[in-house]
């Protein structure tokens, strides 16, 4: 019994570990644009679909087209920013949460044109790979996924703390008006910092493929879980995406557990319910 | 009418405002003043139920309304209109003090007469079906007037309505607050500078770094050196008397 | 001036009585049905800027109350059309209050009504009441007296009744003083209520007004395809269409939601006879809605305004 537990506890941590990067792009913008990227799901599936193509068209093993698929999402992401988020949404919170829904409802939609709602896998010799940790077995591409997302998350947060262009999106992030009579123009930081949040997804894509399905449908399942993720981690916070990516991860193998496979996932909902109504600030988000 | 005792607010480290206490009597147009960050707004803000308090009074008509919900104290018989003017920017001027209006009258015609009646009073009439958004700095003060005005209110509670205004819109601003508390509206305002409020009111409380500092008529109060010093900085009374 | 819209108005609202083609019945129908559902969401999205992303829980509602009502209890089925406003508007109701109270608003609002909805399409999902996820069978007994309707035009005669009801319902919030507290509240909260303007009891009305009216619509697609399950009543898609129509057509209009729904469904025609699969319409859709967002704030109406203006 104990070990069914730890299994569940293990493996909700590992897959955590990619909800985190998942919900850190997705707090990095509400971050420093505060817009709710409604889209963010879809974008993940975006990037789920350029990994599978990838490896069913080219070969190529998601690993080694996260470079590729993570810097081809960063331009789709400024694309996206620059010319259709941006531009439609004229600074107003309603149009911006409208101009996010309207881009995922195209994303999901110019997919499920091209590709049908088939859920798709990969084959790879990784795909049922499992390391044995004393009682436990560890599903292979889970550890990878885990490891390669916290070391993700790591070198993003050392990217905005150490960096001149980090420190400027932070300071754009505080202080919009005061980083433009510093000389930064914060049109190019919000089309930047969208872009980085957009990436982690790229990077997510490609370190969820081997363990996960793809479908035109899939960022619904996700869009939930990372706003899930920010609103507990406090929306903007970085340490909350990491501990809420966690902790989520967790709720969601236990719940599964507990509840069985088909009530399970309200788990998630009624913690992002929970969270919005008694706790908005999130458990490291500022006092509003 | 209204009677403020030890009223208090804490934010963080910061004791915004601290045991204040005033009154405004019937018919009065009562002044609040003081330098940037005094605690006005907040003061106001706890008043009109924006804020709520850490402690004290708020007494409207012998009730302690402390703590309620402001369209509580609006139904009460207080309206405050705000420093920062907030239109509801995509309805038409006439929309804007027609859901005042509509405070006391659930009739639509019964409303959107007394709306436009408050409309030309204040001199709104040439804009009644213009956007509210079009409107020039001091047209929207009006209209921020106009709309508390709508409600019937037997006192209001006017924030800055003369700051950002030229000369000239401020004497015609002046005579309009006159003829408000003529037709029997008391009157509590807070301004930012002493000599907008010497013309007009009856009566002036002095706020610095949060507590009250000195009480009267306009006249006593331009002359106080506690007053003075909190808008020019420590000494500046003793120069200004040397200098007199 | 406006005489001639009315002419045309009566002529497309009757015009399907007189068609014999099932299909374009069937077109009629479906687009009588969009334009009540926008309307529905309208009333709290576009008159109060209550920008939900989970209407489909009132929808769903109404769908479930019918069905349980009829197999469970054996009921006639008309009697869900009171009984759902009921539930649709309890539901609104409690969500209101909470999320009002909690004075979410804005983005925050869409997303814990999103998140609303997919804990009812879970509860639906597992719950033995609601038979899980094998979705409920409404036993087959056509006639007028039973709600099931063997002629399209009939369904369109219940789902015209019911688009002229909400209608009616945005228009009296045009001119009533509910409505004005409604607008005034959507253009600026403080000033609402600093004149006077209980945000959490007037934002709770109007969610279950809307709430309520929406589960109409469940009960008419239960008695319509005699089947309810939890996808249907509670997937996001629904949710997203109806936002779709009001905010295309024109939110915060009375004629708005109409007119986006027209548009909706001749796209999705037209589209189908170029490229004919599933995501091709709703993606066209999608697009619309950026170009409305971006050049007509106010929807497709917008043209009409400016035009008069």
């Amino acid at each position: 019994m104990a070990e069914i537990y730890a299994a569940a506890l293990i493996n909700g941590l590992l897959i955590g570990g990619v909800y985190a990067l998942v919900a850190l792009g997705l707090t990095l913008i509400y971050g420093v644009l505060h817009i709710v990227n409604f889209a963010h799901g879809s974008l993940l599936m975006v990037a789920m679909f350029a990994a599978w193509l990838m490896a069913e068209k080219a070969g190529v093993h998601p690993y080694a087209a996260l470079p590729v698929v993570a810097l081809a999402m960063f331009a789709l992401g400024w694309l996206l920013y620059r010319y259709v988020i941006g531009r439609v949404s004229r600074g107003e919170d309603r149009a911006i949460l409208l101009a996010t829904l309207g881009v995922a409802v195209v994303l999901d939609n110019v997919f499920l044109t091209l590709f049908g709602g088939d859920t798709r896998q990969i084959e790879s010799d990784l795909t049922f790979a499992v390391i044995e940790a004393g009682p436990l077995l560890l599903s292979v591409p889970k550890v990878i996924a885990f490891a390669v997302s916290l070391l993700l998350a790591g070198a993003l947060w050392a990217f905005m703390a150490l960096t001149d262009t980090g420190r400027a999106i932070r300071a754009v992030a505080k202080e919009p008006e005061g980083a433009r009579l510093m000389g930064i123009r914060p049109e190019r930081i919000f089309a930047l910092a969208y872009g980085i949040g957009i990436g982690c997804l790229g990077a997510a894509g490609c370190l969820l493929l081997p363990s996960f399905f793809v479908s035109p449908h899939v960022g619904n399942v996700f869009v939930l879980v990372a706003f899930t993720i920010v609103v507990l981690g406090g929306m903007g916070s970085f340490p909350g995406a990491v501990v809420g990516g966690l902790l989520i991860g967790v709720t969601e193998s236990l719940g599964g557990l507990w509840l069985g496979e088909s009530l399970g996932p309200i788990g998630i909902s009624l913690v992002f319910i929970a969270v919005l109504l008694f706790r908005p600030t999130g458990l490291f988000g500022a006092a509003r | 009418m209204l009677e403020v005792s030890g009223l208090s607010k804490r934010f963080g480290g910061l004791q915004a405002v601290r045991d204040v206490a005033l009154k405004v009597p019937p018919g009065s147009i009562t002044a609040l003043i003081g330098p940037n960050g005094a605690g006005k707004t907040t003061t106001f803000a706890m008043i009109a139920g924006f804020i709520r308090p850490d402690s004290g009074r708020v007494v409207l008509d012998g009730h302690d309304i402390a703590g309620r919900r402001p369209d509580q104290i609006a139904e009460a018989g207080m309206v405050r209109t705000f420093q920062i003017t907030q239109p509801f920017a995509g309805l038409t001027v006439l929309e804007n003090i027609r859901l005042g209006a509509f405070l006391r009258s659930a009739d639509t015609s019964a409303a959107t007469a007394a709306a436009r009646a408050v409309g030309l009073r204040l001199g709104l009439g040439p804009f009644l079906d213009r956007p509210a958004a079009a409107l020039t700095v001091a047209g929207r003060k009006r209209l921020e007037v106009a709309r508390a005005l709508a409600t019937a209110p037997r006192m209001l509670l006017l924030d800055e309505v003369m700051a950002g205004l030229n000369p000239t819109e401020i004497q015609e601003i002046v005579a309009m607050i006159r003829a408000i508390r003529d037709g029997g509206v008391t009157v509590l305002l807070i301004e930012h500078i002493m000599q907008a409020v010497a013309a007009l009111a009856d009566d002036v409380y002095v706020l610095a770094e949060g507590a009250l500092i000195a009480h009267g008529p306009p006249r006593a109060i331009a002359h106080d050196d506690r007053v003075i010093e909190a808008y020019l900085g420590r000494g500046a009374a003793a120069k200004l008397g040397a200098h007199a | 001036m406006k005489a001639p819209l009315i002419v045309v108005g009566l002529v497309l609202a009757l015009g399907p009585f007189a068609l014999t083609s099932q299909s374009l019945v069937n077109f009629a129908m479906l687009t009588v049905v969009s334009a009540f559902l926008g309307q529905c969401w309208n009333i709290a999205g576009g008159f109060g800027g209550l920008t939900s992303f989970g209407h489909t829980i009132f929808f769903g509602t109404g769908a479930y109350t019918a069905a349980i009502l009829q197999t469970r209890w054996g009921l006639n089925p008309w009697l869900a059309l009171p009984a759902a406003l009921v539930t649709g508007s309890l539901v609104g109701a409690a969500i209101g209050a909470a999320a009002f109270r909690a004075g979410l608003r804005g983005s925050y609002f869409a997303l814990v009504t999103l998140a609303f909805a997919e804990v009812f399409r879970v509860l639906s999902n597992s719950l033995d009441f609601t038979r899980g996820g094998l979705g409920i069978n409404i036993p087959l007994g056509m006639g007028a007296g039973n709600f099931q309707f063997a002629d399209r035009r009939s369904t369109y005669a219940v789902a015209l009744a019911f688009l002229v009801l909400a209608t009616a319902a945005a228009a009296w919030l045009k001119r009533a003083r509910f409505g004005a507290r409604l607008a005034a509240l959507r253009e600026n909260e403080d000033a609402a209520a600093a004149l006077g303007v209980n945000l959490v009891r007037t934002k709770t009305i109007a969610l279950a007004l809307s709430g309520g009216l929406t589960a109409l619509g469940g009960v008419l697609y239960a008695q319509t395809y005699l089947y309810v399950d939890p996808a249907i009543s509670f997937g996001v898609e629904r949710s997203v269409e109806m936002l779709l129509v009001a905010m295309i057509g024109g939110a915060g209009t009375v004629w708005g939601p109409i007119l986006g729904a027209i548009v909706l469904h001749i796209i999705a025609d037209v589209s189908r006879s170029w490229i004919d699969t599933p995501g091709f319409a709703p993606m066209l859709y999608g697009v619309v809605l950026l170009v409305i967002i971006g050049l007509l704030p106010r929807g497709i109406i917008g043209i009409w305004e400016r035009w008069r203006a």
